[in-house]
Parts: structure tokens; C-alpha cells; sequence
């Protein structure tokens, strides 16, 4: 993973001073609330329903075993409600109802502490750290370079790759360079640290989309022209929310050398233009929308102005580049060394491992190829019944840092699906490595399936939501224990949102459920046929909606009756396997899946 | 550093000519003959677009001459005006210039180039 250099380790220290010193100025009476709030917002601090939230940048995703330490530190130490508060909130909680499950026991809300949240934007976020603690958590975290430098505000995001860069099999070029690139040219910008709105940038290095370009402010594929050079196709003005859009294409091929000089372009026009007087549509969406073939031109005659008249003082030079590329050291990978007795044990562990189905069914769906043939990339699922999805509890994020640190030279990913990838595994310790993350409890072979559902943390948490999230993302985890059931539903991606905000990207889901208020009540709407741009999911595209939307209570039942079509409307393919959820839809259309949904409200409901 | 004006404390120059620049107005086109100092909005400090226009004047089009920040203008915002090409800032009513000067001495420098420092890190090292 990239190596911070001493400028770096300097600048993120000097940042939390500075933090440290407007939340003085704040306490002191000098900042007013509605001043500090853009300060504390591009730190990363929310104020949310019940306390504030922290969210933390992991670059990329990429993550040490120290920094998993550090933030199970944090969570332990500082992600810790008084009584008084929680109990407080644990009752108003209480008070939004149960959620059944058919055949089960109803879901209610029990609020925790004491983890970590990790994010579809490769966040890590605490819902309890008390304001007066804020400084303290941003030294300890600068002590082990990390930071929520621009993690909220009307900025440029945390940069995001897909979860393979540096380590795919389908790789056209790693997108780590050009990211870490991009983050140290957008930190702190001092031109751009004022947008009309927040502003997200992803890049993907594969021949797959694996970082859901179409969906991103820009998103970057990295492609090669016909002359084999490097370069980017640049998407602009995607995004989600109340109007999704996929990103449009403004350039086929932009030199990598470019890089910084266009997007400064990009981004220049939209500070511009961008519209200030509605918070729905200042997104740059609505910019590229709006002016079309303009936006483009004005954006091609910036770059031109930049390059030409400014000189291109930010042009990549080939030896930035490899300056950047060369601090991502490749750790030298060797099997864990086995003789005498340990190499009787391991034979025991791989013989236990081999005669279970269960390591099987782990090697299928959580174990992957890696384009060095010795090595395999192993995602540890953080979708369990008991947690919300992407939680981690201090032990389990010590637990993950103990595995990353045994099995993967010390490091993690934290993935968008918000589970955690270890990269370098050697393919001898698969065995020992299974059997380390059954015991840690994060060797569910899930990844993908049903249960592996992308949820954000909804009406429990944030002050923002119409609805919870986490109930019914727990509802539909307990129906759907049985693993012959869900291998048997195949891949499928199940995507919850408890806002228009979507932060749980339901837009993209094959099957996506959104949190709606109608007279300060909880509803559900339901969208079907959404696709991130992955090779299973097809070009990005939002969802389609099923008529009006559900109570949580029928939420369950119509994902189940859902579900049922497809096994119902589902070919058997050429090679004796079935087709995937998302394929069937396409190809019977929405109609069946619609009339079963709607077939499956509540008939109270309908005479009421 | 940028200089940094208390509020009401700011005299009129009758012998200077000053240009106000309204936010949507476009930096690179406005005449700036005879101009001794641009003046840049921020109706809400976080209304950005002054950021931007300040750049163009002054690394763009080159203008010399002062660049001042008024309206809205708080303490955290001050070091990246100066880096955007501001010259001096008219404080918000009610803030403390002394806090102002020691965020100036924060960082070491700073990745991005600027209208100050027009390279970026990687070029200047």
C-alpha cells in the first residue's frame, strides 16, 4: 500500500491542529455553529440524530492492520454514549415499531456502540464520539495517517478505486497511482473548497466496471488508444439521489499526463455554474444535463487554457508518476513457512478444511483469482446475522488486523460492498486462513449472494433518513439463513437506502428498497433491475419502481414473493447452471416481478 | 500574507479604481484597464465562486493590482484566498485578526499549486 512520505505525515498532524484549534475557537464562542459547520463537516463530523458521526477517509480502501488497530482504538475508547443518551435513544428507537419476519422472530432496533461503520465509499464512520473527544480521536488517528479530511462538505470526496487495483487478473492499469495522485491534488484545494455540492470521484483499473463509474461526479476508466497509449475515458455527471443520472462521457481518451489539468477543468466550470439556489440541483448532474454539448465545450476550452496559457503547471511528468507508483511497494509473498510439526498440523487443517462443504462454498464466493497465480484474494464478509452490514466491534476489527497481518502482509481493503479484502494471500494458507475467519466469525461465504446486501445506516442513526435501514436489512438476513437457499438464488444485488440520498446506493441494485416518509410514518419503496456497471449487473442504470411504496412489515414479504418469480421465470443455461437473477429480469421484464410485489401487500392495507 | 482589514475599518479611496465584481460575472472577460483593485463577493462564505474568479485574475490574466475579499468573510477561509490571489480581506464584523495569523504558519506548504505558488509539490521539489 502507499507509503506516506514525511510531508505527508506532517500535513495530516498540522490538520488536526488546526481542527483542534476552530473547535477551541468554537467552544470559546468565537466560530458560531453555522460557521464551524463547514469546517467540522470537511474533518469528517456530522451532527446526526442522537450524537455526532465521524467519518474517517480510508483512501482507495486501502488499510494497515496498524489502522484497523487504531480505529478498533477508537471504537473501544471513544465510540462510547453515556447512559443517559443512550437510553434516550434507544427508547425513541423503540417507539418506530418491530418488523416481522415471516417464520422468525420481529426485528426490532437495538442501538450499539463501540464499531465502526464501513461505508460503499470505502469510509470507516463512529456514531457516538462525543464532540468534546473530537481532537483527541484526530490525533490519534493522524498518529497513524489517517484523517476525515473532505470525507463531507460541498468537496472533492475521498477517492475511490475498484476493490482489485494493483492485483486483478483483468487489469488494464492500476488505477493506486493516479488515485493517490488525485488525492493529494484535491486535499485541501484551495480553489474548490467551496462547490455548489459535494463532489465524488472513482476510478477503475480492470476491463470490468468495478467501481460503478457511471454513478460518480467522474468517474475514470482507464483504458489504452490504438497507439497503446495510457489514458482515461472521463464520465461526468453521474449520480444518484432524487435524479439519477449516469455519468456522459465527455472525452474518449485523455493522456494520463492530463490527468490533473482536465479535471481541474471539470471541476473549475462547475464551481462556476453550478448551480447554488437549489440544494436538489446543484450537483454537477444537473450542470451536465442542463448544458450538454456546452458543458463539454466549455470544460475542452478551460483544459486548452490551462495547458496552453497557464503552462500545465500540474502535468504529470513520467517521473511523478513512478515516484507515486514505486511507494506502493509489492510485498514479497512466501507461504507461511511449515516444517516438522507445523507442516503435520497444516496438513490436518487442510484435510479438516477440505472434507467440509462449507470451505468449498468459502473457496466459491469469497475467494478469487489474482493475477499473480501463486496468490488468491480472500473477501472476509462482514454480512452476519446479529450485525449491520459493514459493522465491525473492536475485537473484530483487531481480529481483522490479526489476519490481514498474518495472511496479507499487513494489509486490507475495505471493499464497496462494504465487506474487507486481503489482498495478498498466499493460495497454501487458504486452509489456515479459513479456519482463522470462521473463529473471528467473518467466513460466511455470502459474498454476493443475497445476504451480502449494501445498507447505510438509515433512520437508527441519521438525521437525514425517512426510514431505518437496519431492521429491515436484518429481517431479510434472518429470512434468509439458509445457505442451499441463498446459493440457490445466486447472485444478486439487494441494496438499501434509508433516504433519497442513497447512500445505500438502492438505485443500483438489482432489487432496491428506499426509505420513504409519508405522515411521519416509515415506508419502503421498491425498486427493481438497477445495475452498478458490473459485468453480472450490465450497464449502469437506475431501478425501476414498484407502484406505491410498502410498510416495512410487508418489506420481507415482498422481497420473498419477488424472489419466488425469478425461481419461478428462470432458464437453466447451456451449461446446466441457472440464470441469475438479474438476467431473468431483463429478459422477462419487470411486469411478473412487479404483479408478485404488488400481490404481496398486506389486504388490510388495500380495504382499509 | 494577505492584509487583512478589520471591519468598519475600511475608508473609501477616492483616488483608487475600484471594480466590483458581481459572483456571475466572468473573470476572464472583463476589462481591467486603469483597474487598481477588483472586488469579490462572498454573499455566504460558502458560496465559492469568488475562489475561482480571484485564480483568473490573477494567474490567468495576470492582474497585478489588489484583490479583495468582502462580505462574508471569516478566519478559515483567509489562507485560501490568499492562495487563490486574494490581497487583502475585509473581516466579518466581530472577528479577531489575531486568530487570522496563526493559520498562516500552519502548513509547511501545500500539495496543489496555487496563484501564489503556481507549481505543485511534485514539481517544486
Amino acid at each position: 500500500m502507499y507509503q506516506y512520505t514525511d510531508f505527508d505525515r506532517q500535513f495530516v498532524r498540522a490538520r488536526a491542529a488546526q481542527f483542534r484549534d476552530q473547535l477551541d475557537r468554537w467552544q470559546a464562542g468565537k466560530l458560531s455553529d453555522e460557521e464551524l459547520r463547514p469546517l467540522r463537516l470537511q474533518n469528517g463530523w456530522y451532527i446526526q440524530r442522537y450524537a455526532p458521526m465521524l467519518r474517517i477517509a480510508v483512501p482507495y480502501g486501502d488499510i494497515s492492520g496498524t489502522q484497523l488497530r487504531a480505529l478498533a482504538k477508537v471504537a473501544r475508547e471513544y465510540d462510547q454514549p453515556d447512559a443517559e443518551l443512550l437510553r434516550d435513544a434507544q427508547a425513541k428507537q423503540l417507539a418506530l415499531g418491530e418488523v416481522p419476519v415471516p417464520g422468525g422472530t420481529p426485528v426490532v432496533t437495538h442501538l450499539k456502540y463501540g464499531y465502526g461503520h464501513f461505508t460503499t465509499r470505502t469510509n470507516v464512520q463512529f456514531n457516538w464520539i462525543p464532540i468534546t473527544k473530537a481532537a483527541d480521536v484526530m490525533e490519534l488517528l493522524a498518529s497513524v495517517n489517517m484523517h476525515g479530511i473532505q470525507t463531507s462538505g460541498n468537496t472533492i470526496r475521498n477517492i475511490t478505486t475498484d476493490e482489485l487495483a494493483g492485483i486483478a487478473v483483468d487489469e488494464v492499469a492500476d488505477p493506486r497511482p493516479f488515485a493517490e495522485i488525485l488525492r493529494q491534488w484535491s486535499t485541501l484545494h484551495p480553489e474548490f473548497a467551496f462547490l455548489p455540492r459535494k463532489f465524488k470521484v472513482a476510478l477503475n483499473g480492470t476491463l470490468e466496471d468495478r467501481a460503478a463509474l457511471g454513478w460518480y461526479d467522474i468517474g475514470l476508466q482507464l483504458v489504452k488508444n490504438e497507439a497503446g497509449e495510457l489514458g482515461f475515458r472521463v464520465q461526468v455527471g453521474g449520480g444518484m439521489g432524487r435524479t439519477p443520472i449516469i455519468g456522459t462521457v465527455v472525452r474518449e481518451f485523455l493522456p494520463w499526463q492530463h490527468l490533473l489539468n482536465y479535471i481541474e477543468a471539470c471541476i473549475r466550470v462547475y464551481n462556476e455554474y453550478g448551480r447554488r439556489d437549489n440544494l436538489w440541483k446543484a450537483r454537477i448532474k444537473i450542470l451536465v444535463k442542463a448544458e450538454g454539448q456546452r458543458y463539454i465545450d466549455k470544460v475542452e476550452q478551460e483544459f486548452r487554457a490551462i495547458v496552453e496559457l497557464d503552462g500545465g503547471p500540474h502535468t504529470l511528468t513520467q517521473a511523478e508518476y513512478d515516484r507515486v507508483a514505486a511507494s506502493f511497494v509489492e510485498p514479497a509473498i512466501k507461504p507461511n513457512s511449515r516444517k516438522g510439526a507445523a507442516a503435520q498440523v497444516h496438513a490436518i487443517v487442510k484435510a479438516d478444511a477440505e472434507a467440509d462443504p462449507l470451505y468449498a462454498r468459502w473457496l466459491q464466493r469469497n475467494v478469487r483469482a489474482h493475477r499473480n497465480p501463486e496468490l488468491r484474494i480472500v473477501t472476509l464478509s462482514f454480512k452476519r446475522l446479529g450485525y449491520a452490514p459493514g459493522d465491525a466491534t473492536a475485537d473484530q476489527m483487531e481480529a481483522a488486523a490479526e489476519l490481514a497481518e498474518r495472511f496479507s502482509a499487513g494489509e486490507a481493503r475495505l471493499t464497496h460492498e462494504q465487506n474487507l479484502l486481503l489482498p495478498w494471500v498466499h493460495q497454501e494458507d487458504l486452509p489456515e486462513l479459513w479456519a482463522a475467519a470462521r473463529k473471528a466469525g467473518f467466513a460466511k461465504p455470502n459474498i454476493g449472494l443475497l445476504t451480502d446486501m449494501i445498507a447505510c445506516p438509515g433512520g437508527d442513526f441519521c438525521s437525514l433518513a425517512n426510514a431505518r435501514s437496519l431492521p429491515i436489512a436484518e429481517a431479510i438476513t434472518q429470512r434468509y439463513q439458509d445457505l442451499d437457499e441463498e446459493f440457490d438464488l445466486g447472485d444478486i444485488r439487494l441494496n438499501i437506502s434509508g433516504c433519497i440520498n442513497s447512500c445505500g446506493h438502492h438505485h443500483a441494485g438489482h432489487i432496491g428498497i428506499l426509505g420513504v416518509d409519508k405522515d411521519g410514518k416509515e415506508w419502503y419503496q421498491v425498486t427493481l433491475g438497477g445495475s452498478d456497471g458490473t459485468e453480472l449487473s450490465g450497464p449502469a442504470l437506475p431501478g425501476k419502481v414498484v407502484g406505491p411504496s410498502f410498510s416495512a412489515a410487508e418489506v420481507p414479504v415482498v422481497i420473498e414473493a419477488v424472489l419466488d418469480t425469478y425461481r419461478r421465470e428462470r432458464r437453466t443455461t447451456a451449461d446446466g447452471k441457472s440464470e441469475s437473477f438479474i438476467t431473468t429480469l431483463r429478459r422477462v421484464g419487470i411486469e411478473p416481478f412487479k404483479a408478485a410485489a404488488n400481490g404481496a401487500r398486506f389486504v388490510e392495507r388495500e380495504t382499509a | 500574507m494577505i492584509q487583512i482589514l478589520p471591519a468598519g475599518a475600511v475608508a473609501p479611496d477616492e483616488n483608487l479604481n475600484v471594480l466590483v465584481l458581481a459572483n456571475d460575472a466572468d473573470a476572464l472577460s472583463v476589462p481591467l484597464e486603469g483597474v487598481d483593485r477588483v472586488e469579490l463577493q462572498f454573499p455566504k462564505f460558502t458560496d465559492g465562486r469568488a475562489f475561482t474568479q480571484a485564480r483568473l485574475l490573477r494567474q490567468r490574466r495576470g492582474f497585478s493590482g489588489d484583490i479583495r475579499a468582502t462580505g462574508d468573510v471569516l478566519i478559515d477561509q483567509l489562507v485560501q484566498m490568499y492562495r487563490v490571489g486574494f490581497s487583502s480581506a475585509v473581516l466579518k464584523e466581530g472577528k479577531d485578526p489575531a486568530d487570522a495569523e496563526r493559520q498562516f504558519a500552519r502548513y509547511a506548504a501545500f500539495y496543489q499549486g496555487d496563484a501564489v505558488v503556481t507549481q505543485p509539490l511534485f514539481a517544486r521539489s
